[in-house]
């Protein structure tokens, strides 16, 4: 991607949790996995994100946990970089440059100080040749390191992570591709091929797909494309290796791991079914159905208490080795394309687009967390290739969000369409969509647009709905009069048409006073109040694609894109055209909160992409080459906290952020520099004490106990300002992380130290100072923190001069503290009540 | 390759018997196979696992177990009684009432001194073995329930014994059980139903391997009778195991079919303690494997759906050559048709009677490819069922008609043939010389009869209508005390060609009575030989696939076999598993020879170039769609057609037109019973 000023095109939230198989921690605690540009630490127990290790600026392709520090992780990833992190606290140890784009990572506890890594060959990067390098990582105090000493293991490996596995202890590594496996063994440095005829006779591909390596036994498992599994043995000869067959799965096997001891062989594929067979007793497996989607990757907590899998909805679902399903971490499901177009919920905020089959998914950017879905079809899906389902291909929001429509279709060979519209209230009891009304044949072919009117003010809301029958209907929420007891419901208000011509999009002006419908070339503007058509618009030839208003003080333009590379404005106070540019617009979108408009172009196999307002002639910003392919969904996503980027060129960024999606459905959006100096710097702050996982839950305890402390403190003295608590040292003690702190006797001095009273008079001072050094020691701690070893020295030094805690004798301490760990929780409970 | 009005006939219905039990002799590399109607096979595995010998079988007697003690064979059976056979002439040299009931199993000490026999009333007896027959020792300590199954520990000091829901351990000299192994029954249903232990392999590391119809293989340690680890393989039952010479592999049959291989294997590569692992499945039957036998380089199995197969382990032979195809062995290698060329009649021959056929006749004329109408039906003419216990082991048709033979073990019959008003009559003094044969042919003016005899000898009997006499006793001078089981007698009636089971063909002047010459031997069995009718060369097919052609005038290889043997048959030709059972000659073209396997038939032009290594060598198809002139550079001497399969006999009729016996597999296996319910995915 071209760099263009300080704005990047980002993979920021919705982003795939399933690329690479998760990787537990040891503790089998937190499990990691790369997620776009980051890797997401996550709480096996709550299922909710803890850290985001950010630093990569490519796709992480790899996640491993350092052998000889089950606390720190190894990331990889396709900008030629492998980092080191301490997962616990999302700190990033040390960046070693590769050179290389990495497309996977291995090690082992055999091989100390070296890595794996999966490469292009080196003789050209655009080849699909890939090969397996070992890096010795140097021994450096660096933050940045470069490593570019690589020396080939194996050359034609498959780009495949799953394919390539160590054996027993680091002895031998497996790596299978295509029709191949090859085993390499490292002491005697020798490589046996075994490779696979192309197909049985009955039909069955042999084609590997995933390996995986008993961790006790040499016995290497191989899943192929037909679903059978194989067991190797023997196979430290040429000629005497064996293999046994199991075979349950119906097609390919795209998973297999074994437990840490090595008693259980699990296996998934697109069945959807987690299957787990003994060892040497195959023929008893146990079966854990219905995981809702096809299973891409396992893996294994290193105490062999959980299993999970994910799945190819960019699901992770954690299961206790008994096969119970116990949590599932949920991203933004995309299927193959997007039906409904990409949409801002007004009230949550979230992403809304189609989701599993017949649902709408809410989805929250910034928490980028799957908030619910809901149900639209209300029908059993039938997982059946070749079945005509109903899907949910239109869907809207009304300014407020109280009100959403959703039209689904299914449309079955020689059968008629059938359509359903359904408009859905806000239940502000239930917290979701209810079912208002249903409108089935809304219209008698398909709709092919739909809006809200967006007035916030008006009493009465209204919904336009274009379709291919050649008419336009706008739609009315009216009290129904015959029956009382019923709330009010939908119900069509007025039927429109333009001379037979089919309507292709439709637009609520700003206010609600003009209905934008456009037939072909021609834009009729309509008034929603009298539905008196005042004036045409058109600007031969070409048929218009996409019609917008413009807002706040563009409200007078409207802008058109023809299917003839035409972006036309016009001036609705003299009905004429303002102007016009050629380009050949994919996609127009106006920003709700701003006058900006955003124009995807699509030139070459590439989208450029524009933002403008409508009554400036130059571009507020454009970058060419967004990404490759075709942009058809994107969407303004309002910012919860206002950017102060003073930037001509990033202004446009400030109030909302700009997310589309990519030919490849990957969801992409822009990001300026400051923006990613903000989330990295908040990311590397020690905040949550991570005794307790971070729940919703422990949220408001920890917030309310905070609280309690403090009150309860301040009213014994309103001097002790620095409480134990918040001193420094006590802060050092508790925040930093346990692996680099330095020995207890050396911290008992400085903890009881800094329990001392201090005898100067100059106490104001000091504290000032103090103070001053303090957020100075802030800033280096999130900035440096490889220094963290040597810190203690400095803060003793810092500690010396720290003489401003209050007195405070030994008996009142251990009240204190005392005073501390009693919950009064219940107290603050009854004197709320 | 000319045109043929051809007999297609399906109407043989000709159905293998199901194999029952089989043993292997590793150091003469035999297989003997007993099948279902006492019918016992041996096959020379080192020979192209041509099927040298068979003996009938015999009403009453089913084979249960099989034991080969050095050279020598006994069989045991649910009749009570050993029997012993003699490989020479093929035929049981005598039998022994074991007296305990039926006799489900059968087993030999590994220094061949005794013979231990499981009894249905619970006894394990034993027999010492004697030079001409076997003699009853002593009975083992008796047990309630039946002795299903038997294993000999190498060191012949103790025997494993697998019974109804255990296993017991005797020690072979005290006769006491020193061990009691107890098996699980099933799960769910078939918890109530006795387990049956089917068979068991006792190791020499003392080792017990056990496969019972719970479906489990259960590997146990013999020294302190505990169970060391059990596979379930099958739903249904494990009927066979067999364990490789060296202790390596272990393969199990079971009812679905399968053959599961077990391999001794050490878990991690350079520990030494090794455990037994399940590696393979092969499913190369439809039915139940109820014998199996594991050679050096192969798993042998077979079962109730009547096919032998040969499975070769890939990891013990080459790559890509002969030894590690699959093979099948389908069919006998030996004609069960003979065909009157005169007359068009074929005699069909089944284990318990024999069916005469006239073939049917059509006048119609049409392009090559189409099928004519049928102005006749063929017909049934004669149903002959044999007389006695013993089974038909060989019959011939006299070339005319008129004649008809068939022996058994104990006698041969002959047959006087009128068709006017369809008799038959039996011609009822017969020589005394005369009393068993293992082959019979008639000369081709239907005036002679030749009949094998024992010691490879061949017996002539004049017939006419008054009497038959016995003309002569041929024998040859190599002293050879093998069976012939090839005979030909040319059309001039000059000549006589028997082939024995020790590769040799002689050849006698039948004008003078006297030995004319002995081809020189090959190292391959014959399976098939002719008389040219014009030129008097003898013609050899080899169960190698050898071609060779064998002046009787010159006493020498003639000019075309030698120029064959220089240039080497085609690898396609050598590949072909199936044997050459008939050669018969064209009397229009003297220069083709007609032959045929099972799954093809040839007709080699001497008088076209002999195909190249790299030609193609089924090029019939390619040659059609050549224009004249190409056709004939493309053209070589052998002409092979494959749409026939399956074949038993294909002959050429007097009247120029083709008979093919056809026996497709399709309809043997549909005849089979039910196989057992498995559950098949997506159904």
């Amino acid at each position: 991607m071209v760099e263009h000023g300080e704005i990047r095109v980002v993979h920021r939230g919705g982003s795939k949790l399933t690329s690479r198989d998760p990787v537990f921690s040891s503790d089998s605690r937190f499990l990691l996995c790369a997620s776009g540009e980051c890797v997401k630490v996550f709480s096996t127990s709550t299922e909710e994100c803890i850290h985001d290790l950010r630093g990569h600026t490519e796709l992480v392709t790899g996640v491993l946990l350092r052998p000889s520090n089950h606390l720190q992780v190894y990331s990889c990833s396709a900008d030629g970089t492998v980092r080191l992190w301490d997962f616990t606290d999302g700190i990033l140890i040390k960046t070693y440059v590769i050179g290389y784009p990495i497309y996977s990572i291995y090690a082992s506890a055999n091989h100390e100080g070296v890595i794996f890594l999966v490469t292009p060959a080196q003789s050209d990067k655009r080849s699909e040749m890939f090969q397996l390098v070992a890096v010795q990582l140097p021994q450096s105090g660096d933050q940045l390191v470069e490593a570019r000493e690589l020396s080939a293991v194996l050359s034609d490996v498959s780009s495949n992570p799953a394919a390539i596995v160590f054996g027993r202890g680091g002895e031998y590594i497996a790596s299978a591709n295509g029709l191949q496996l090859e085993v390499y063994f490292f002491k005697k440095q020798k490589a046996y091929r075994f490779p696979l005829k192309e197909d049985n006779k009955k039909g069955g591909k042999n084609t590997f797909m995933c390996v995986a390596c008993h961790p006790k036994d040499d016995c290497i498992a191989t899943g192929h494309e037909d679903g059978k599994i194989r067991l190797w043995r023997n196979f430290n000869h040429k000629k005497e290796y064996t293999y046994s067959t199991l075979h349950w799965h119906h097609s390919a096997v795209s998973s297999l791991c074994f437990t840490p001891e090595g008693t259980n062989l699990l296996s998934g594929g697109i069945e959807s079914v987690l299957v787990q067979w003994r060892y040497n007793q195959e023929s008893q497996r146990d079966f854990l159905p219905r995981l809702g989607a096809a299973i891409t990757h396992i893996a294994v907590s290193p105490d062999g208490a959980l299993f999970c899998t994910s799945h190819s909805d960019n699901k992770i679902t954690i299961i206790q080795s008994c096969v119970k399903v116990s949590a599932v971490i949920q991203g933004l499901v995309k299927g193959e394309s997007v039906r409904t177009d990409l949409m801002m919920d007004p009230r949550s905020k979230s992403l809304v687009l189609n989701g599993k089959p017949g649902h709408l998914q809410f989805y929250s950017l910034q928490r980028d967390k799957l908030l619910y879905n809901l149900d639209i079809v209300q029908q059993e899906y039938i997982h059946e290739s070749g079945l005509q389902q109903f899907e949910v291909v239109k869907a809207a929001f009304n300014a407020s969000g109280n009100w959403l429509a959703t039209v689904e279709e299914r449309k079955q060979k020689a059968a008629e369409l059938e359509l359903n519209l359904k408009l859905w209230a806000y239940d502000e009891q239930t917290q979701s969509f209810v079912l208002n009304t249903t409108i089935s044949a809304p219209h008698e072919a398909q709709i092919t647009a739909m809006c809200f009117c967006h007035a916030a003010d008006s009493q009465t809301t209204m919904l336009a709905s274009t379709s291919k029958d050649g008419h336009f209907k706008a739609w009315q929420l009216a009290a129904q009069a015959h029956t009382e007891d019923e709330g009010p419901s939908w119900s069509c208000d007025f039927v429109g048409a333009y001379h037979d011509l089919v309507p292709e999009c439709c637009c609520f002006s700003a206010d609600g006073s003009l209905l934008a419908v456009s037939f072909q070339e021609v834009v009729t503007v309509w008034s929603p109040a009298s539905w008196e058509l005042l004036t045409t618009l058109s600007q031969p030839p070409g048929a218009i694609r996409d019609l917008c208003f413009g807002r706040l003080s563009c409200s007078k333009y409207l802008l058109g894109t023809s299917a003839n590379n035409l972006l036309c404005c016009w001036n609705l106070l003299t009905c004429s055209l303002e102007w016009s540019t050629s380009m050949d617009v994919s996609l127009l979108l106006a920003d709700p909160l701003s006058e900006n408009m955003a124009a995807f172009c699509c030139q070459a196999g590439c989208t450029d992409l524009f933002v403008f307002k409508p009554s400036e002639p130059r571009p507020l910003f454009s970058r060419k080459e967004v990404c490759s392919g075709k942009v058809t969904r994107a969407v303004f996503a309002p910012r919860e906290e206002m950017l102060e980027s003073c930037e001509e060129s990033s202004q446009w960024l400030n109030h909302s952020q700009l997310y589309f999606l990519t030919q490849y459905m990957d969801l992409m959006t822009f990001t300026t520099k400051a923006e990613e100096d903000r989330l990295m710097a908040s990311s590397k702050q020690l905040v949550i004490d991570d005794s307790v996982a971070m729940t919703p839950f422990y949220l408001l305890l920890g917030k309310h106990r905070q609280q309690e402390n403090q009150d309860s403190l301040g009213g014994m003295s309103a001097e002790r300002t620095p409480l134990p608590q918040g001193s420094v040292a006590i802060r050092e003690l508790l925040q930093t992380p346990a692996h680099v702190l330095p020995s207890t006797s050396y911290l008992c001095s400085m903890f009881v130290q800094s329990l001392l009273i201090s005898v100067t008079d100059t106490r104001e001072e000091n504290k000032h100072t103090e103070e001053e050094m303090e957020s100075e020691k802030e800033e280096e701690d999130s900035e440096g923190e490889m220094e963290s070893s040597t810190r203690p020295k400095e803060s003793l030094e810092s500690e010396a001069t720290e003489s401003a805690a209050p007195a405070l004798t030994k008996a009142q301490a251990r009240e204190l503290r005392r005073v501390k760990k009693l919950d009064h929780s219940w107290l603050a409970g009854l004197l709320d009540s | 390759m000319g045109e043929f009005k051809v007999h297609r006939v399906r109407f043989f219905d000709y159905m293998p018997s199901a194999i029952r039990a089989m043993a292997f002799n590793s150091r003469t590399e035999r297989l003997a196979v007993a099948r279902a109607d006492g019918a016992l096979e041996i096959f020379n595995f080192a020979d192209h696992y041509f099927q040298e010998k068979v003996i009938p079988g015999q009403d009453g007697r089913a084979v249960e177990a099989l034991c080969w003690v050095g050279q020598r064979l006994f069989s045991a059976g649910l009749n009570g009684e050993i029997t012993e056979y003699d490989l020479e002439n093929m035929r049981p040299r005598y039998t022994v009432e074991a007296y305990g009931g039926p006799i489900w199993t059968i087993s030999s000490n590994s220094q061949g001194t005794l013979l231990a026999v499981g009894c249905e009333d619970g006894t394990v007896k034993m027999f010492e073995l004697l030079d001409e027959r076997i003699r009853f020792q002593r009975n083992l300590e008796r047990q309630k329930g039946r002795i299903i199954s038997l294993s000999w520990h190498p060191s012949g000091t103790l025997i494993a014994a697998g019974m109804m829901d255990m296993i017991r351990i005797f020690d072979a000299e005290t006769g006491h059980a020193t061990h009691r192994l107890l098996v699980e029954r099933g799960a769910g249903a078939s918890k109530s139903k006795e387990v049956v232990v089917w068979s068991i392999a006792f190791l020499s590391d003392h080792t017990i391997v056990s496969g019972d119809s719970a479906g489990k293989v259960q590997i146990w340690d013999g020294l302190t009778g505990t169970l060391v680890k059990t596979h379930l393989v099958t739903k249904w039952d494990v009927l066979a195991l067999a364990v490789s010479q060296d202790e390596s592999s272990l393969v199990a049959g079971t009812s679905e079919g399968t053959v599961v291989q077990f391999q001794f294997i050490a878990s991690t590569v350079d520990q030494q303690d090794k455990e037994w692992v399940r590696t393979r499945t092969f499913k190369n039957h439809s039915h139940d494997v109820r014998a199996l036998a594991h050679t050096e380089t192969a798993v042998v199995s077979g079962g109730m759906d009547t096919q032998l197969v040969v499975r070769p382990l890939l990891d013990k032979v080459e790559k890509n050559t002969q030894e590690s195809a699959l093979r099948k062995i389908a069919f006998p290698h030996r004609s069960l048709v003979c065909c009157a060329k005169k007359a068009g009649l074929l005699l069909f021959q089944f284990p318990d009677h024999l069916e005469l056929w006239r073939v049917g006749e059509s006048d119609g004329l049409g392009k090559p490819g189409d099928s004519l109408p049928v102005k006749r039906n063929p017909e049934k003419l004669i149903q002959l069922k044999r007389k006695g216990e013993d089974h038909i082991c060989c019959s011939a048709l006299s070339p005319c008609g008129g004649w008809l033979a068939y022996s058994t073990v104990s006698a041969v019959r002959l047959y006087r043939i009128q068709y006017n008003n369809i008799s038959i009559t039996k011609v009822s003094k017969l020589p005394k010389d005369l009393r068993s044969a293992h082959q019979l042919c008639f000369s081709s003016d239907s005036s002679k009869l030749f009949a094998s005899s024992s010691h490879s000898s061949v017996v002539i009997v004049s017939l006419n209508q008054l009497e038959c006499k016995h003309l002569h006793t041929l024998k040859p001078r190599s002293g050879s005390r093998q069976p012939v089981h090839l005979l030909f007698a040319s059309e001039d009636g000059k000549w006589l060609a028997a082939a024995n089971a020790d590769c040799e063909i002689h050849v006698y002047n039948l004008h003078k009575l006297k030995l004319h010459c002995t081809v020189p031997v090959h190292s391959s069995c014959p399976t098939a030989i002719a008389i040219h009718p014009v030129t008097s060369n003898l013609v050899v097919v080899h169960a190698d696939q050898q071609i060779f052609e064998y002046s009787l005038m010159q006493k020498e290889y003639t000019e075309w076999s030698r120029k064959l043997q220089k240039q080497g048959l085609h690898s396609l030709w050598l590949e072909r598993d199936t044997p050459v059972t008939h050669i018969s000659y064209s009397p229009k073209n003297p220069a083709h020879i007609f032959l045929h396997d099972m799954f093809m038939f040839c007709i080699i032009d001497q008088s076209l170039p002999l195909p190249e290594a790299k030609t193609m060598l089924y090029n019939q198809m390619t040659l059609r769609s050549l224009p004249e002139p190409e056709r004939i550079r493309h053209s070589h001497a052998f002409k092979i057609c494959k749409n026939f399969q399956h074949l038993l006999c294909v002959s050429l009729l007097e009247d120029h037109s083709l008979v093919v016996v056809e026996r497709p597999l399709l309809d043997i296996m549909s005849q089979l019973p039910a196989p057992v319910r498995q559950k098949k995915f997506a159904t």
